[in-house]
């Protein structure tokens, strides 16, 4: 560890004297770049380390991602105004996709056999998860910009795991604005459900949706960000997935072709966010024949994706070659 | 004589250069037409739903619904309705000072950005509507334009609608000159862009007053209108009616950005050094 970090200091000051513009040939570019890569390598490898290291390497890589947060969450407090504005703004955003819904609500009483009650649950649980998957690993949508204007070397060169310093760089508090918004939604739901019989497990249930649904989406905003080091520009492919994913959750899964409810759910999973656990909550049958038990297997594959997010963010990490400016 | 021919040059030029520029980024133009199809066929199966039940709401079948549904979709990107486009460019070169390089120019600030804005319109709306629109055609039982003329009426109304968007988004850049932090008012603006505008739901099945309100409103140019000429719902004297509320929407506008812009480049006070 402490050969690494010197590697990592000097590789820093390398890159440091690139950066100021000190003229570099060819030749004096690349060892500092490969200097710098083999010491990320390090860092990210965790195969000598053993299981004390990979817990210690998580360990670190929460610990970067809680400072750089607070740092930010420092900095976004200098402008409070601008803070509440944009957060007010964030809710009331979403707010606006709720008043459709609501809208559509005066001309139907149901909408693919769901009452607004039922609609609102969905609802407020696939946002309010986003909201906390947004609000983790929102900002990996900017890695493309990273990598193709070179800043993403500085963070490779840095003491600490890459994705938490990727992943915590611009902390933007206010995306608790969705989250928000996606709660007051939940709770309207939970008000207008009457017919559903709360037992103890049901009640587990809904709290149990929010975190492994926030946690699928985080991983899907990472694969996001990981797929960036090969195609820079498509940063919205992955919105397809993560706020795509949410417009589609929020409406029941009756509403769909039954080939797009396959999809979400063996496919890309998206259905256990909320459609699947939240079917058995509400007491409804799933429109797919699925077992009983898939209700309770949200948790499982949220660890699922982020075994796969993890798994594309080291390959990821490992093909990419800086731009050298 | 020759003068006004240069000034149309350089404004198409610049138009041009925009269209171009915005062409160059052809993987980000394709992540962007799969992220409108999937956001299509989502919300194509949502109104489909609602339409089973309630055939006729607002005015449309359901062809006509599936319409509205993919025509937001290309038109997204064009016609800035969920925000984006020149204005956040405007408020960093407001920010920074380098403002002070385009009001040296002898071009007009707003026209030079108005030609610009329009490149980039042109080219995002055949780069990001034509596909998203034809899998919507593909797809599902989309409502054609009942004539064929109908489809250049159509393109017509797009063009209105885009230089009302842009007059709007001129001014939310120039709030900048005051603000120096426009991004409160850039997210306000585009807020309101996506609700009046009938992106989230045609204007038509919005209730009482606030339906009345938001069709008179500006940014009911940039979807609802263009998307009634597609249909075939405005001709003759109504087609003009459309028209002329589109264009009308887009000279006060453009005369209030004017006044705006006059009393912004009064305030520049230029560093020396």
């Amino acid at each position: 560890m402490a050969e690494a970090r010197k590697r990592v200091d000097e590789a820093g000051s390398g890159a440091r004297g690139v950066r100021e513009g000190r003229p570099a040939t060819e030749g004096d570019r690349r060892p500092v770049r490969e200097d710098a890569h083999r010491a990320a390598e390090d860092l990210l490898s965790v195969r000598d380390r053993g299981p004390g290291g990979r817990l210690r390497l998580a360990r670190d890589g929460f610990r970067a991602y809680g400072l750089i947060a607070a740092m930010w969450i420092r900095a976004t407090m200098a402008y409070r105004t601008s803070f509440v504005m944009t957060t007010l703004g964030s809710f009331a955003a979403t707010g606006l996709d709720f008043v459709a819904v609501l809208l559509m609500f005066q001309h139907v009483e149901r909408l693919g056999g769901f009452s607004l009650g039922e609609v609102a649950f969905l609802y407020g649980l696939a946002g309010a998860a986003l909201g906390l998957g947004d609000l983790a690993m929102g900002t990996m949508g900017r890695l493309g910009q990273k990598v193709r204007d070179g800043t993403l070397d500085t963070l490779l060169v840095r003491p600490a795991p890459v994705l938490a310093q990727v992943a915590a760089d611009r902390f933007a508090l206010r995306r608790l604005g969705r989250t928000t918004q996606g709660l007051a939604v939940l709770t309207y739901a939970l008000v207008q459900l009457d017919g559903v019989v709360w037992t103890p497990l049901k009640v587990l249930m809904v709290p149990v949706m929010l975190l492994s649904g926030g946690a699928i989406f985080a991983a899907v905003f990472t694969m996001g960000g990981a797929f960036q080091f090969w195609a820079q520009d498509a940063a919205e492919v992955q919105s397809a997935f993560t706020f795509g994913g949410n417009a589609l959750l929020q409406y029941p899964p009756t509403v769909f072709a039954k080939d797009l409810v396959r999809g979400v759910t063996f496919l890309v999973p998206l259905a256990f966010v909320n459609w699947i656990p939240a079917m058995y909550v509400l007491g409804r049958p799933y429109p797919l024949a699925v077992p009983e038990w898939f209700a309770f297997l949200s948790p499982v594959v949220a660890v699922g994706f982020w075994v796969v997010a993890g798994l594309l963010w080291r390959v990821g990490v490992r093909s990419y070659r800086s731009t050298g400016s | 004589m020759r003068g006004v021919r240069v000034r149309w040059r350089l404004y198409a030029l610049v138009a041009a250069g925009s269209f171009r520029r915005y062409a160059t980024y052809r993987v980000a133009t394709a992540a962007g037409v799969f992220t409108n199809t999937v956001f299509g066929f989502i919300l194509a199966y949502a109104y489909t739903a609602l339409w089973d039940q309630r055939p006729g709401l607002g005015g449309y079948d359901l062809a006509q619904a599936l319409a509205y549904v993919w025509l937001g979709q290309a038109l997204l990107a064009a016609a800035s309705l969920m925000g984006g486009g020149f204005e956040d460019e405007l408020m960093e070169r407001i920010r920074t000072g380098a403002v002070v390089t385009d009001l040296y120019r002898p071009a007009d600030l707003q026209l030079w950005w108005l030609a610009a804005d329009l490149g980039r319109g042109a080219y995002l709306l055949l780069g990001r509507g034509v596909a998203p629109m034809a899998a919507g055609i593909l797809a599902f039982d989309v409502a054609l334009p009942p004539e064929w003329w109908m489809w250049a009426a159509f393109l017509a109304s797009v063009l209105l609608g885009l230089v009302v968007s842009f007059a709007l988004r001129f001014m939310v850049g120039l709030s900048a000159f005051w603000l120096m932090d426009g991004t409160g008012v850039a997210q306000m603006s585009w807020l309101a862009a996506m609700f009046f505008s009938g992106m989230l739901l045609p204007l038509t099945l919005f209730p009482g007053l606030l339906g009345e309100v938001a069709r008179a409103m500006p940014w009911s140019s940039l979807l609802q209108v263009p998307v009634d000429v597609y249909l075939g719902k405005r001709t003759g004297w109504d087609l003009v009616a459309a028209y002329a509320f589109q264009a009308g929407w887009a000279v006060a506008l453009l005369t209030l950005g004017r006044l705006v812009q006059g009393a912004a480049t009064r305030r520049v006070v230029v560093q020396g050094g």
